[in-house]
């Protein structure tokens, strides 16, 4: 009786979960179509999907893994640009539908195939190294893409590294990777349907891997390596399994960012170390370790600097202040005593 | 060949600015166990401080620097005081977080105060420029000034740390804290010490930086900063020499790359030499490597 009491909670949790994302997007698009979203909140709907999904493949990584990465960017930079160069490749050969749905598995599994090889190596390190290093795969990955130029004409695809002109093309010669100027004319194929269906994907793929068997094993080496070795758990490979299904759900949030721009260039604010700082305080705002809350930090913190729009260029101090305000009041010894002292709970009790 | 020399000789002067931030990087992680991501930031104020003293109040440039480094020192304990100190016991991803967003804070205060207009900083060294080899090697006084500032830095850090208590007592609080305590260290009192150094050097960092490529802005800081934090990693985080070694290395490797391979994958180019060395030596090139227990 207890065993399937247990099973149920897992299950009830992902239900609960994905039961939240489905009621936000039926009310956000009930809003939609009664006019009640302002032109800023409906150009937020994607983004709030591309933030949410990479969040919780960060969270995979550093909750779930237990390892710290400061390179999600440089995934989402993979998978945004492997997809974008797919679409543009094929934007007249083939209808948008099946396109984009190719262009979306491309990103994934480039972006986890990268993860793979990045994550062999890097695996082997621990710690504040493992996040130094994952921060400079993401910076590599982002110098190497703008100084990327790939151009195409009848004799086929053209690469170099130089500039526009080394590439040697034909008269009839299009560019499709134009260095720091990056991807134009991407098909904007992305919409909230499609956002919030690959959101639900992203949370059913990670909460099954955290309740499975394997999952089990990730959570065992997290929390003890050495522990989890000794009793035969194959570390590199389930190291490497988590990191490459976080690298490649962040791809997919790339995939997600590319079509919903029509010029796609990788820059430091969009792809560098900043960001994927910043999808870190997300997870570890949302709880580390937490999928659910990881959805939740994501919307409130990609809301709030919109939401503060008015106070304009205090928006951003505010948010740093708020961001120490909630880390001293979750673990300073005094903040913990003060919310003990007067805490809900606690209060009722006395009542009774 | 003397054109190698004076890339040389330039990618010294850039490790050595390099090798003064990270050395506060490095002091920082191995007596708090933390990355201060605000470090950067520390810098970046700094520069601000000796622009609005030199340009803008026109006082000469020593005590223009000596302000700037009084300001960031009282900074750094005050960040320490506010952000980090109620936090010692917390995780240490609560703790980045905070750092990253007292770095959010700085960058953000410095936006509203000076304005998100680049400013030209007037360099505070008025050496005039040594030529070497029949004046084919060219060494700027802004280069002179940073070599030897970082030599005579390092030499009085060392001393600092290996004949003084308070050195002394870093050392210990770095080894093990709650032994240290129990020895009478006073634990807080070093820690704000530390922070207090780390910072003062950021100052310095930061004068030097702005004297060589002169644009501040509020983002100055955090390119270099996490530069000298890959030194600081690359020489083996926690050890003083190795964050000189690790910044010297890396300002050589950068100019050199920018010079005779490509200047826009130089960064890419840095980064995976760190991926390289760090494969090879899993703590760095001076890193010690701590045994696990079982």
């Amino acid at each position: 009786m207890k065993k399937k009491m247990n099973l149920n909670k897992s299950t009830k949790s992902t239900l609960i979960t994905i039961g939240m994302v489905v009621v936000t997007y039926i009310v956000m698009m009930i809003l939609t179509q009664a006019g009640a979203l302002s032109s800023l909140m409906k150009g937020l709907l994607v983004p709030l999907c591309i933030y949410a999904i990479i969040a919780v493949a960060l969270n995979l990584t550093v909750g779930i893994l237990g390892e710290l990465s400061l390179g999600h960017a440089g995934f989402m930079c993979v998978g945004a640009f492997s997809s974008a160069f797919f679409s543009i490749c094929f934007k007249e050969t083939m209808a948008a539908g099946p396109r984009f749905f190719l262009a979306i598995v491309i990103g994934a599994l480039i972006s986890a195939l990268f993860g793979l090889l990045i994550g062999i190596p890097v695996l082997r390190l621990q710690g504040d190294y493992l996040a130094i290093v994952t921060l400079a795969f993401g910076e590599i990955i982002k110098n190497i893409i703008n100084v990327l130029y790939v151009g195409r004409d009848a004799n086929g695809f053209h690469f170099s590294t130089k500039d526009f002109m080394s590439l040697n093309m034909e008269a009839d010669g299009k560019i499709l990777i134009n260095g720091a100027q990056g991807i134009t004319g991407t098909p904007h194929d992305s919409n909230f349907t499609v956002g919030a269906i690959l959101l639900v994907v992203t949370l059913l793929i990670v909460l099954n891997l955290i309740n499975s068997r394997s999952g089990r094993a990730i959570m065992a080496i997290r929390d003890n390596r050495i522990a989890a070795e000794s009793v035969g758990i194959n570390i590199t490979k389930y190291k490497l399994l988590a990191f490459s299904i976080s690298a490649g759900l962040a791809g997919l949030a790339g995939v997600l960012y590319a079509h919903n721009l029509s010029i796609l260039q990788a820059q430091p604010k969009n792809f560098g170390y900043n960001m994927s700082i910043m999808i870190l305080v997300y997870v570890v705002l949302g709880g580390i370790g937490n999928i659910r809350g990881s959805v939740i930090a994501s919307v409130i913190l990609v809301l709030l600097p919109e939401l503060m729009r008015e106070l304009n260029d205090y928006r951003m101090l505010i948010y740093s202040i708020v961001l120490i305000g909630i880390m001293l009041f979750n673990w300073a010894p005094k903040a913990k005593l003060f919310r003990e002292k007067y805490s809900l709970k606690r209060l009722l009790k006395k009542d009774n | 060949m003397s054109s190698f020399f004076s890339y040389l000789i330039n990618g010294i002067s850039l490790g050595s600015i390099y090798a003064i931030i990270a050395l506060g990087y490095t002091m920082v992680y191995g007596i708090a166990k933390m990355l201060n991501f605000a470090h950067g930031d520390v810098i970046m104020v700094g520069s601000y401080m000796t622009f609005l003293m030199a340009s803008s109040l026109g006082l000469p440039p020593a005590v223009a620097v000596l302000v700037a480094v009084v300001v960031c020192t009282v900074l750094g304990i005050t960040i320490e005081k506010i952000a980090y100190k109620p936090l010692r016991k917390a995780p240490s991803l609560a703790v980045l977080i905070t750092a990253i967003g007292v770095s959010y804070f700085l960058q953000n205060a410095a936006l509203l105060i000076f304005g998100a207009n680049t400013k030209m900083f007037k360099s505070v060294i008025s050496l005039p420029a040594i030529q070497l080899a029949d004046g084919s090697i060219n060494i700027s006084g802004e280069t002179q000034v940073t070599i030897v500032a970082c030599v005579i830095i390092m030499i009085a850090l060392t001393t600092f740390i290996k004949k003084t208590k308070a050195g002394q007592a870093m050392l210990a609080v770095s080894e093990d804290k709650g032994a240290a305590e129990l020895m009478g260290v006073n634990v807080n009192g070093t820690i704000s010490l530390t922070f207090a150094i780390g910072s003062a050097l950021a100052a310095v960092a930061g004068v030097l930086l702005c004297s060589a490529y002169p644009t501040l802005t509020p983002y100055t800081g955090s390119m270099p900063g996490i530069k000298a934090f890959v030194a600081a990693v690359f020489g083996g985080i926690g050890s003083i020499p190795g964050a000189f070694l690790g910044g010297i290395l890396l300002g050589v490797i950068e100019n050199m790359s920018k010079a005779y391979i490509s200047s826009q994958l130089s960064d890419a180019i840095v980064f995976s030499v760190l991926i390289i060395v760090l494969l090879v030596k899993p703590t760095g090139i001076l890193g010690k490597k701590i045994k696990e227990k079982v």
